[in-house]
């Protein structure tokens, strides 16, 4: 069967029947990394570098300057660094452990449970996939100040962490676990939560693992919470602060090496993150579709 | 306590709380609000249908510009970064698992850079000046005199959204077709194949893809909800609302143009409505093109 091609869908090694794809995945691969690559090269370009004509490129004399002008800049408006950093690192952790944990249950709920409305409900959340929460940012303003959340620490999270996309992807990989295992601990006398702890979160992980992972995305990059529901300057966010650094910097070419290095710093933990959890978020999505 | 909490209530509230009060309730508001004219600081007055009314006769800006930008910029990033997607996913699929993975981590990267944090390299790449990396290896190599003002100039601005646009489209659904391919019953091609498949396409259309028909709908709401949400990019590009010309206006920026530069609160949302329904519109449109579910 010289035809047969489908068992070279996730072969074990190389073979040069694969060098075709090479051929296309790897300029797509460079074409892509490109842009990420500059950021690096241009945050630690010294001044003459970063004015170079015609520009250059790699970095030739890597220096820290753009960092060290960066966190000056945050000094001299009255805030240091470390102060956007810390608000960024809390509110994303709080914001990450609840997104989890309240995903969890309701998914849990809405694939093991027997209640009314259940049903709805999930087909609502299948709907709200589509939603963008940019088309509502006016009423969600007006939500929000209406519940008095204004200048709220929690504001920065609490619109965030009801993610349709995370209940709707945890709640099909819980749909996998067999109902054996809960029958089984329900005889033994566990409550729904107490088998929801110890059965279903160490089974489910990988899925928690890419809520996880997407929460942070959204909470550590959201620049619309600092700017629009947080008044007092000394409650914002690292990526709102690295948002103003174009006016703070005038727009200008030495402004350039710092903002390169803002995103860099905003760019490395989202990137770590899914390089250690990829394998998790892989297994999750196998699970993903609709149906 | 745990030992007593049974009842499903303790599971779903938080979350349902959550999802009425940031995501139900606005949409509703939304709804509400564009039916009456709305300054932020009178109350609402009822005005039935006129916000419409006015989008579609009198706002020029938006029939002229707006809209036809919105609809050029989601037919070609929608579908080609669907696309795109769907066959590196299957090429990925098709390498072994290290190189695989890598690949796959570049690939999807540069979703994860969420537009503003990679405004600096667009800027500096496509700068209008001479120190722009992009003019100056055109004028390096003299296929251009003097350096084009790509981000201020409306012949370019767009093409510009859409490139970047694409370099970001492989997000999470492209991470669920890969994952889907991969999880394809090898036996299913082997039966194929004595049942006289003949080539890749055959088998692309008639293994690969109906067999993850799922993760093909959940990608499919992915790219068109994604390329929606990225409107932002031709402010941030150009540095003004509104774009040059408004060559590079969407949906997105004409409500935030409305709402919070202009602060007619009313016509805003009746834009966000209108926004709203056109995601579902081609959503749905989608999901039968790609055969009904159930």
């Amino acid at each position: 069967m010289a035809s047969f091609q489908g068992m070279k869908i996730n072969p074990q090694r190389y073979h040069k029947s694969q060098f075709k794809f090479y051929l296309v995945l790897i300029p797509m691969a460079i074409f892509v990394a490109l842009p990420i690559i500059f950021i690096v090269s241009h945050a630690f370009k010294p001044s003459n570098e970063l004015f170079a004509y015609p520009p250059r490129f790699f970095v030739r004399m890597p220096t820290l300057k753009n960092f060290t002008d960066l966190f000056q800049l945050a000094s001299e408006s009255g805030i240091p660094f470390s102060k956007y950093l810390f608000n960024s690192v809390m509110v994303t952790s709080i914001g990450v452990f609840l997104s989890v944990l309240i995903t969890a249950l309701a998914a849990y709920s809405m694939s093991k449970l027997k209640f009314k409305g259940k049903k709805v409900l999930f087909e609502i959340n299948t709907l709200a996939l589509m939603f963008v929460p940019i088309a509502v940012t006016i009423p969600r303003y007006i939500t929000i100040a209406q519940l008095g959340l204004i200048d709220n620490y929690f504001v920065l999270v609490l619109p965030l962490i009801a993610m349709p996309v995370g209940l709707f992807l945890v709640k099909q990989f819980i749909d996998q676990t067999p109902n054996e295992l809960i029958e089984s601990a329900k005889i033994d006398g566990a409550s729904e939560m107490e088998i929801f702890l110890k059965i279903i979160v160490p089974i489910i992980a990988p899925a928690l693992a890419t809520v996880g992972i997407l929460s942070f995305q959204l909470i550590w990059n959201d620049v619309i919470g600092s700017t629009l529901y947080i008044n007092d300057e000394s409650m914002k966010t690292l990526a709102f602060y690295f948002s103003t650094l174009a006016s703070r910097t005038g727009n200008t070419i030495a402004g350039q090496g710092v903002m390169a290095a803002a995103s860099l710093i905003s760019f490395v933990p989202n990137i770590v993150i899914f390089i250690f959890l990829q394998g998790k978020v892989m297994n999750t999505m196998a699970h993903s579709g609709i149906k | 306590m745990i030992k007593k909490m049974n009842h499903p209530a303790w599971f779903f509230t938080p979350y349902v709380i959550l999802f009425v009060t940031f995501i139900i309730v606005p949409v509703i508001m939304a709804i509400v609000l564009s039916f009456t004219y709305f300054n932020t600081i009178e109350t609402p007055e009822y005005i039935g249908l006129r916000n419409y009314i006015e989008l579609i006769t009198r706002d020029e800006i938006f029939m002229q510009y707006v809209l036809p930008n919105t609809i050029k910029f989601a037919f070609i990033v929608g579908p080609v970064g669907y696309m795109m997607s769907f066959l590196l996913a299957w090429m990925l699929a098709q390498i072994p698992h290290r190189q695989r993975t890598i690949l796959a981590i570049i690939l999807y990267s540069p979703s994860m850079t969420a537009g503003i944090a990679m405004g600096v390299v667009w800027t500096v790449l496509f700068s209008g000046d001479s120190t722009g990396y992009l003019n100056s290896l055109l004028l390096n190599w003299g296929l251009v005199t003097e350096p084009i003002q790509f981000l201020t100039s409306p012949d370019y601005l767009m093409n510009i959204m859409i490139v970047v646009s694409l370099w970001g489209s492989m997000g999470v659904g492209f991470l669920a077709m890969l994952a889907g391919i991969l999880n394809i019953d090898k036996t299913l091609y082997e039966a194929a194949y004595v049942d006289g498949l003949k080539n890749r396409w055959q088998e692309i259309f008639y293994i690969t893809i109906p067999s993850m028909k799922p993760q093909m709908l959940f990608g499919a709401v992915m790219a068109v909800v994604g390329t929606f949400q990225v409107g932002a990019i031709g402010v941030q590009l150009s540095g003004a609302n509104p774009t040059p010309q408004y060559a590079g206006q969407l949906m997105v920026n004409h409500i935030e143009d409305f709402g919070f530069i202009r602060y007619l609160m009313g016509y805003a949302s009746a834009v966000s409505v209108v926004l709203l329904i056109m995601i579902y519109g081609i959503s749905k449109v989608t999901w039968s093109m790609l055969g009904e579910r159930d």
